[in-house]
């Protein structure tokens, strides 16, 4: 019997985490005892994208939108939504329920409404465990055009011609590196998907590869095709095991129906992928460290030319794109260079995903065409920031790009804009930074990373990245002078350009941008000693303002017990003892507690 | 995978799989399934417009259960969406189900029979 109603679980890793993984189980047992488990399909599907509000469940045909659903709410979604058809008010995400008050679809929503999904097309819609509906879905039909129908250099012509660039972040037209690999004539090539996303805060390709793995292989397969490889590597960080989990289901299916193997559609082409996995770390990201960590050696990047399009995985020319990057190839081919090239703007292409995160209120997935303002991204897709704070500024790029001040809001986002902006798109980490944060801090933040991810190769990264992290910790200690700023601006410039790899070369880039559009920032940590964020420690202290209720709540919680004062009482904070772990200014309920 | 027809074919087999995940513009069964309509039989009816819609293959016909509209005297009630137009059909059977099927789904015209408005004269 065919169901009628679908019920979508996302069951990406962040819902997972916050407890998607018996919600299944759950629906079995209620459906079970309703008798009406054969009417309802239920389906684990990707990441649906707003991870601020899972876990999620969606039940179509309705397209009711459940959000922060926990175990216990499923019994009444069986009993009254399923059973009975009465949609459970209380549980629907409160974005879905318009001025009528009445429901809507969850697409309808501003979240949904703004975004352009090309490469997350079935990102949330389908069970990735099943081929057939990735099929259903129009899935291998690229493919199919291309092996059928199209030469290899008409392939590659129709890549040029989408305008497309590699959504890594260096935004290297992907056509054109096709096309470098394809007239490089050798007896063997190979593709590789680079899979080993590490910057903090981003989390795309981790979502692509759990809610749409053959649209990874498919993209792979016709790579392979056009340069002429018979051989794809998908290099993924042993950190993501679900989607691990996914890529081998998906390759087993695919080699199961015939469309991994040989004389694939009967065309003579024929394409294996393999899964290798990496240790998780940053620097195998780099085209040269990766290739050498699949040949088994330790991942250290090389010098560049020649570049892995000429010689790369075992001395041959191979191609390395990005999860999104190959995610969009199915869809370009199949809707064709001019339906993708439409989207976007005159320099960029198509759509990027972003991983929106920081003080944002709805974080989480998101895929807007290129030329959209940052202000749309953040407030109208993104919400805003929680408690009407002020924002300050936008980290794309994570720890290679730079902050974008609020001023610069309505820069449309472009490969070009951001970099002008002193910034750059990076794989699509967006992190919201509000009035409430600081900016030495967080340069110390990404420098203490790069710090450990050096490879250790290169002398400037290995001591100028741990250098310039020293020195940002004295400027945070309030033991600065205005002498350590500029000596931090002139060796991070010395370190971007003497680097070996990218990852140097970009590791001073949250430094100097900030510097750029910071300063005072920094200064007022050397000059006044003060930290205008009220993060620094060393800079800070809490003060107890005259509206203080006397609750207690702050003397009852600090863990040094520095706080004096009886019922009623005005309270008093001894600063020599405080600690500063900040658990009475956010514990303190009439907001008396101050940091200065 | 020895051709694009086989392709094809898992393609149109799957179809039903994903269809009624998206917009769905085509025609809604909405069946009243509130504790009067099960009381009074609204589950074999439903179940019967399910299966007889996958078993004549209807293509952008959907059916849900929803709740009760407050005539819970002459449940079960089936109302049939369409654009802007809404037919309201009461005391469905299973039997009325194929004809609701066959002369108002399939054939464009209501079945008078069972349309709410005559009980109500």
């Amino acid at each position: 019997m065919i169901e009628r109603a679908h019920v979508l679980i996302c069951s990406g890793s962040m819902c997972v985490s916050r407890g998607a993984k018996s919600l299944r189980d759950e629906f079995e047992e209620h459906l079970t005892r309703l008798g009406i488990r054969e009417e309802i399909k239920l389906v684990n599907t990707g990441c649906v994208g707003l991870c601020e509000q899972g876990p999620f469940v969606i039940v179509y045909p309705e397209g009711v939108f459940y959000a922060l659903v926990k175990n216990k709410d499923i019994k009444t979604i069986c009993e009254e939504h399923l059973y009975k058809g009465r949609i459970v008010e209380k549980l629907v995400f409160d974005e879905t329920i318009n001025e009528n008050k009445e429901i809507t679809a969850f697409d309808e929503i501003k979240f949904y409404a703004k975004q352009t999904r090309v490469a997350l097309r079935n990102c949330g819609l389908i069970n990735p465990d099943d081929i057939e509906e990735y099929i259903a879905r129009d899935g291998y039909r690229g493919l199919g055009k291309c092996l059928l129908e199209m030469t290899p250099m008409e392939v590659i012509d129709e890549m040029l011609a989408s305008g497309l660039r590699g959504r890594g972040g260096g935004g290297f037209p992907t056509g054109l590196k096709w096309k470098f690999a394809h007239n490089n004539e050798s007896d063997q090539k190979f593709m590789i998907c680079n899979a080993d996303e590490g910057d903090p805060g981003a989390f795309m390709d981790r979502a692509l590869l759990e809610g749409d793995p053959h649209s990874i292989l498919e993209g792979l397969m016709i790579g392979g095709y056009a340069i002429g490889a018979n051989k794809g590597y998908i290099y993924v960080r042993i950190e993501y095991p679900s989607a691990i989990e996914k890529l081998k289901i998906a390759i087993a299916q695919a080699k199961e129906v015939g469309l991994l193997g040989e004389n694939i559609f009967g065309s003579g082409f024929d394409f294996d992928i393999e899964i290798r996995l990496g240790a998780g770390a940053f620097v195998c990201g780099e085209e040269t460290a990766l290739i050498a960590s699949i040949e088994g050696q330790r991942g250290m990047s090389r010098n560049k030319p020649p570049f892995p399009a000429a010689k790369g995985l075992w001395g041959k020319p191979t191609i390395i794109n990005n999860v999104e990057t190959l995610a969009n190839i199915p869809a370009i081919i199949f809707q064709g260079a001019e339906w993708f090239s439409a989207i976007g703007t005159e320099r960029s292409k198509g759509t990027k995903v972003f991983s929106l995160g920081g003080n944002i209120k709805n974080a989480g997935l998101v895929e807007v065409p290129m030329g959209t303002t940052l202000r749309e991204v953040i407030y109208e897709i993104g919400g805003g920031i929680p408690k009407n704070k002020q924002l300050k500024a936008v980290q794309t790029g994570g720890p290679s790009g730079g902050a974008i001040p609020e001023s610069l809001m309505d820069l449309k986002i472009e490969y070009e804009t951001l970099i002008e902006a002193g910034s750059m798109m990076g794989s699509g980490g967006m992190v919201v930074i509000d009035e409430d944060n600081c900016m030495v801090d967080i340069c110390r933040f990404y420098l203490e990373f790069t710090v450990e991810e050096s490879c250790g190769k290169c002398t400037p990264c290995r001591e100028g990245t741990k250098k310039m992290l020293e020195m940002l910790e004295i400027i945070s200690s309030g033991e600065g002078t205005l002498e350590d700023i500029d000596t931090l601006e002139n060796l991070a410039k010395m370190v971007k350009n003497s680097s070996l790899c990218g990852l140097g070369q970009a590791a001073p880039n949250p430094i100097l941008s900030m510097l750029d559009k910071f300063r005072p920032e920094f200064e007022s940590h050397v000059v006044e000693k003060v930290c205008p964020g009220g993060v620094c420690k060393p800079l800070i202290h809490y003060e107890v303002l005259d509206n203080c209720i006397g609750c207690t709540q702050c003397a009852k919680n600090c863990p040094v017990d520095c706080i004096s004062g009886s019922v009623k009482q005005l309270h008093h904070i001894d600063t020599s003892a405080c600690i500063k772990c900040g658990v009475c200014k956010n514990i303190c309920p009439v907001d008396a507690i101050i940091t200065v | 995978m020895k051709s694009l027809d086989d392709l094809k074919k898992i393609r149109d087999k799957a179809q039903a799989k994903v269809t009624m995940r998206g917009k769905n513009d085509g025609i809604r069964v909405l069946v009243g399934m509130a504790t009067c309509g099960i009381s009074a039989g609204a589950r074999p009816v439903m179940n019967r417009f399910v299966e007889e819609i996958s078993k004549r293959d209807l293509e952008g016909v959907t059916v849900t259960p929803v709740g009760c509209i407050g005539e819970c005297a002459i449940e079960p009630i089936v109302e049939i969406l369409q654009g802007e137009q809404r037919t309201t059909y009461c005391r469905v059977t299973e039997e009325a189900v194929d004809r609701i099927i066959t002369e108002h789904i399939q054939g464009g015209k209501p079945v008078q029979d069972y349309v709410i408005g005559k009980y109500r004269l």
